[in-house]
C-alpha cells in the first residue's frame, strides 16, 4: 500500500500546478498562493500519516492552504492594517459556500485562467515567459535562469515585477471575455511556441530542462485546445510542436552538429505523434482555414509526410509561405519562403529574393539569412561568395550545434 | 479600482491639424467623454494647456527654483488626463483605447494607488 509520504509526493509531482492554479483563484494572490501550498503540503506529510489520508485529499489540500492564507492575511492586518488585504479577507469569509462551490470545478479550468494571466500582454514578453514556466509549470527560478542563461537575481527580479504588477494593476485572472479572446489567445500562444522554441532550438544548456521546456509547452498547448474546442489555433499550435518534437532526436547529431531536415534520419521520427499531428492539421485546416498556426502547421506536415526528402511538396511549401507573409508579414518568413523556392525553381531563382531581403537590413544579423544565402551560392556553384557568406553567418550568434555545422561546410568548401 | 489614463501626444502633431479636423477631434472627445459619465466609469478629466504654458518648480535646500517648461523635453507631451472606476486593467484598458488621441499619441494606463487612511 501506498505510504502517507508517497501519496502526499504523487499529489506534489501530479496536482501542485493545478492546486496552485485554484488558490490564486481563490486568493488573488500569486506570491501567497505559492507559500501556503507548500506549507499545506508540508502539514499533510505529518498528518496524514497520523491520520490516514482524507477522501479528497485535493480539496484537503486547497482548504488548508486557504485557512493558512486567512491566517496571515488576519496577522498582517493586525500589523500593517492595508485595506487590500482586508478586502480580501472579507470576501474569503463570506464566500465559503462560493467556495466551496468553485471547488467542485475543474482544476483545468483554473489552469487556463492562469494562462492567461501570465500571458497577458500588459507584462513584458520575457516576463510572461518566466511567469508562465514558474506558475504554471512549476520550474524553479534557478531552472529558468539556467534555461534562458540568465543571471538568478536577474529572473528573480523579473517574477517579483510580474507578480507585483498583477497585483498592482489588478490584471484579471479570468477567461478573457469574447472581444479580448482573439488577442489574447495570440498572445498566450506566442508565448508557450516561444517557450517551446526555447527548449528546441537551442542545443546549448542542460538537456533535461530543455527537453521539459518543449513537454511543458505541448502539455499547455494541449490544456488551451481542449478547454477552448471552437478555437482552432490552439490545436494547430499542438498540431506545429508535435511534429517539430516528433524529429527532436534527429536534428542534431551525436557529435552535437545540427542535422538539416534532409540529411536527416526520417525513420527514427516519432510516426506516432507524426499520426496524430496530422490529424489534427487536416481538422484544422477545414475548420479553421488560414490561420498563422494553422499554416505553419500546414508546412510542417508537409515535410513530415515525405518519407525520403526529395519527395517534399515544395512548391504547395512555397505557396503556404506566400499565404503567411499576407497574414502576417515577417522577413524570416520572406526568408523560408525564399528557401522554399531554391527547392523549387533552383538556387539562382532564390538568390534575388535573399538578397534584397539582405539589402533591407533588417535581418543582418541573423545567422540563417546569410546560411541559407551561403547555401544557395554553394548549390549554384558560386564557390567563393558561398565561403564569404558562410564567414559571415559564423560571425552572428549561433548555437554551438549551428557552429559545428556551418564550420564542416565552410572547411568542405575550402578543400573543394 | 481606479485608474488615471495619461494621454500623450505630439503637440506640433496638433498644431498640424486642420480647424475642422480639430473640431471633429473635440466632438469624439465629448462623445467618448459622455460614454463613459453614463457607463459609470468616469471620476474625473481634463485636457491640459500646451507645455509652453507649463511651469516647474523644486525645493533645494529650502530654496525654490522655477524654470520655464515641462519636467522633461519629450517627443510626446502630457496632455489630458482621465480618471476611470473599471473593476480590473482589461476593463480600464478598453476605456483607454477608445479615447481618440490613442490613434495618433498614447495613452498611459496607471492604477491609482490606494494609501490606507
Amino acid at each position: 500500500m501506498e505510504t502517507a509520504r508517497g501519496h502526499v509526493e504523487r499529489l506534489f509531482h501530479e496536482q501542485a500546478g493545478g492546486i496552485q492554479a485554484t488558490l490564486i483563484r481563490l486568493l488573488g494572490d500569486l506570491d501567497l498562493a505559492g507559500e501556503v501550498m507548500q506549507e499545506a503540503f508540508v502539514a499533510a506529510l505529518s498528518l496524514w500519516d497520523e491520520r490516514g489520508v482524507p477522501d479528497n485529499p485535493r480539496n484537503w489540500l486547497i482548504t488548508t492552504a486557504r485557512n493558512r492564507a486567512i491566517d496571515r492575511l488576519r496577522q498582517r492586518r493586525r500589523f500593517l492594517a492595508p485595506e487590500a488585504s482586508a478586502s480580501v479577507l472579507a470576501d474569503l469569509d463570506d464566500a465559503d459556500a462560493e467556495i466551496e462551490r468553485q471547488l467542485g470545478e475543474p482544476i483545468a479550468d483554473d489552469q487556463l485562467r492562469l494562462i492567461f494571466t501570465c500571458c497577458h500582454s500588459a507584462l513584458s514578453v520575457e516576463a510572461q515567459i518566466a511567469l508562465t514556466l514558474h506558475t504554471l509549470c512549476g520550474l524553479t527560478s534557478e531552472q529558468i535562469a539556467r534555461a534562458f542563461l540568465i543571471p538568478l537575481p536577474t529572473l528573480a527580479q523579473r517574477l517579483v515585477r510580474a507578480k507585483k504588477k498583477i497585483r498592482d494593476a489588478r490584471v484579471p485572472y479570468r477567461v478573457p471575455p469574447p472581444e479580448l479572446l482573439p488577442e489574447r489567445l495570440d498572445s498566450a500562444l506566442a508565448v508557450i511556441y516561444l517557450v517551446f522554441n526555447e527548449g528546441y532550438l537551442s542545443a546549448d544548456g542542460e538537456g533535461p530542462i530543455r527537453a521539459e521546456l518543449c513537454s511543458e509547452a505541448i502539455r499547455l498547448a494541449r490544456l488551451v485546445a481542449c478547454l477552448l474546442p471552437t478555437e482552432t489555433e490552439p490545436r494547430a499550435l499542438l498540431a506545429l510542436m508535435l511534429l517539430h518534437d516528433a524529429r527532436k532526436t534527429t536534428r542534431v547529431s551525436r557529435s552535437g552538429e545540427l542535422v538539416l531536415l534532409a540529411d536527416q534520419d526520417r525513420t527514427r521520427w516519432d510516426r506516432r505523434q507524426i499520426e496524430e499531428a496530422l490529424a489534427i492539421v487536416e481538422e484544422v485546416l477545414k475548420r479553421g482555414g488560414a490561420r498563422p498556426f494553422a499554416l505553419q502547421a500546414a508546412i510542417a506536415a508537409l515535410h513530415a509526410q515525405a518519407s525520403r526528402p526529395q519527395d517534399t511538396d515544395w512548391r504547395q511549401i512555397a505557396a503556404l509561405y506566400s499565404v503567411l507573409i499576407r497574414l502576417h508579414p515577417s522577413p524570416v518568413i520572406e526568408l523560408n519562403r525564399a528557401a522554399a523556392i531554391s527547392m523549387v525553381d533552383g538556387p539562382e531563382a532564390a538568390l534575388p529574393l535573399i538578397d534584397s531581403l539582405a539589402a533591407r537590413g533588417e535581418l543582418a544579423n541573423y545567422h540563417l539569412l546569410h546560411a541559407t544565402r551561403a547555401d544557395c551560392l554553394r548549390r549554384a556553384g558560386r564557390t567563393d561568395a558561398a565561403r564569404a557568406a558562410y564567414r559571415q553567418a559564423l560571425e552572428c550568434e549561433v548555437s554551438d550545434a549551428e557552429r559545428r555545422f556551418l564550420e564542416r561546410r565552410l572547411a568542405e568548401l575550402t578543400l573543394s | 479600482m481606479q485608474y488615471m489614463l495619461l494621454i500623450y501626444g505630439d503637440e506640433k502633431q496638433w498644431q498640424t491639424f486642420s480647424e475642422s479636423q480639430q473640431g471633429a477631434i473635440f466632438g469624439e472627445y465629448m462623445q467618448f467623454t459622455q460614454g463613459i459619465v453614463k457607463s459609470g466609469h468616469f471620476k474625473a478629466g481634463d485636457p491640459l494647456e500646451d507645455t509652453a504654458a507649463a511651469t516647474t518648480v523644486r525645493v533645494r535646500n529650502g530654496k525654490t527654483l522655477t524654470t520655464d517648461g515641462p519636467f522633461a523635453e519629450t517627443k510626446e507631451q502630457l496632455g489630458g488626463y482621465y480618471i476611470v472606476e473599471a473593476p480590473n486593467l482589461d476593463e480600464a484598458l478598453k476605456i483607454a483605447v477608445r479615447i481618440p488621441s490613442a490613434r495618433w499619441g498614447s495613452i498611459e494606463v496607471r492604477p491609482i494607488a490606494k494609501v490606507p487612511a
